[in-house]
């Protein structure tokens, strides 16, 4: 992966994921390393995402690297009517490495391959965020020990949801039953389901929870969206369906815990917060450490 | 009209392309880029076929394809023939098939891909062949058959 960049999740193999996993877990318990000293990343976000965007400086900043970028494309030459390959043409000059967010699709990829240095797409639209699916995959293996053999619900919007789409898709390396619970106009999409058969991939399709919730080991919660329904009656029927709240747990096993990739609006009350299977808030933090475990990683130094 | 009649003239060298659908006709023409080359070209559509109801038939004269090239039109005229003429005669026979890969030619269907924002040159892997599905190198969404557009 030495000077790749990480476009989608399918550019790195089964083995790329335990090296990162494993090179993240080494700075969770020794984040300050000063790796980057001297070297400058470009931090390129067309469209805003605070989150994303204060995990990966914070994880240049811990490895001792300098930031440059912009926070949304009103302060870049974008306003000016510049093109995607000409910005990145023109960044790749002072840049060892480049984290872009682009709204359009694609967009990371081309990037790729206009530019001399390693991209890292964070986020290109509805496609892919191959950060976020290492951090789950990273927060799944700290809290369950392991990869293999579990058992994983989706819940929510899983028509739009990247985040669960390319979960799904590196899940499948290591055994899972998946169970997918969506209200029926946002289930999940034929081309996934279809990749799962051919991989003998056992899931299970559900419009409720409540009764199989015993069987969790990973519960990762979406947002439904009322903007994607057609009609708002159903959305109003169906919303609260899908929003987890502390009594829901008590059956739940020991070791199960809620991941989310944030930002929560009400899918899950605040009442769940403080119960110890909530992990969202220590997944983000996760985020940190796997991100300077693939920067780290392109550039060579792990 | 039992009689067998060519329509179009035979050509002395060069290369037939056959059972055209005749709706493709100008498509199979843009892929190929025949409008920019100076051979003698002539064409017929509107012929009455069996197979494809009405079909169209292209003879380019001392013009012979690779496969990378011809089998762009795959995409239009899946049941396209080749003949390939040596002085009147022809030399070989050759069928059409769908590519791995194709650059150019097909438009992304995601309106919000990069590739119909900005200035790239659109590329797909081809993820079945018989129903023809197009998974863009950048976006990655899945154009299918019925929404192939030409460029």
């Amino acid at each position: 992966m030495i000077n790749k960049s990480l476009v989608s999740i399918t550019d790195y193999s089964k083995d790329d994921y335990l090296k990162i996993l494993q090179v993240a877990a080494e700075f969770e318990k020794n984040p300050n390393q000063k790796l980057l000293e001297g070297k400058v990343v470009a931090t390129l976000f067309f469209e805003p995402s605070t989150r994303t965007r204060l995990s990966f400086e914070t994880a240049i900043n811990r490895l001792g690297g300098r930031v440059i970028g912009f926070t949304d494309a009103n302060s870049s030459s974008v306003t000016k009517g510049e093109t995607l390959k000409d910005t990145i043409k023109m960044v790749t000059n002072y840049a060892d490495l480049i984290v872009m967010r682009h709204p359009i699709e694609g967009a990371a990829r081309y990037a790729s391959e206009v530019a001399s240095v390693p991209v890292i797409n964070a986020g290109d639209g509805a496609n892919q965020h191959p950060t976020q699916t290492l951090l789950d995959l990273y927060s799944i293996k700290k809290t369950q020990n392991t990869l293999d053999n579990l058992n994983i619900f989706m819940i929510g919007d899983l028509k739009y949801g990247r985040t669960v789409h390319s979960l799904l898709m590196a899940m499948s390396y290591f055994n899972p039953t998946f169970f997918f619970i969506s209200p029926d106009e946002l289930k999940m999409p034929n081309e996934y389901k279809f990749f799962l058969q051919q991989h003998n991939i056992k899931y299970y399709e559900y419009r409720d929870f409540m009764p199989i919730i015993s069987e969790a080991d990973i519960i990762y919660m979406t947002r439904v969206q009322k903007e994607r329904f057609s009609d708002p009656i159903e959305y109003e029927k169906t919303k609260n369906a899908y929003v987890l709240n502390n009594s829901m747990l008590e059956n739940t096993r020991s070791h199960m815990k809620i991941l989310h990739p944030l930002p929560r609006v009400n899918e899950i009350s605040q009442d769940v917060d403080e119960n110890p299977k909530a992990y969202y808030f220590t997944q983000a933090l996760n985020g940190v450490y796997v991100r300077q475990a693939i920067i780290t990683s392109i550039l060579g130094m792990k | 009209m039992k009689d067998k009649q060519l329509i179009v003239n035979a050509i002395k060298n060069g290369t037939v392309i056959d059972h055209i659908p005749a709706k493709s006709l100008f498509k199979v023409i843009s892929i190929l880029g025949l409008q920019e080359i100076n051979n003698q070209i002539t064409f017929g559509t509107g012929l009455e076929s069996k197979k494809l109801g009405s079909k169209a038939i292209i003879k380019i004269a001392d013009r012979y394809f690779l496969d990378e090239e011809i089998n762009k039109i795959a995409l239009v005229a899946p049941q396209a023939k080749l003949n390939i003429i040596r002085d009147y005669e022809v030399i070989e026979k050759r069928v059409v098939e769908v590519p791995d890969h194709i650059q150019g030619i097909v438009k992304c269907v995601n309106p919000k891909c990069i590739t119909n924002n900005e200035e790239v040159k659109t590329k797909f892997n081809v993820v079945s062949k018989n129903e023809v599905a197009l998974k863009c190198h950048y976006c990655e969404k899945i154009t299918d058959q019925d929404r192939i557009v030409i460029i």
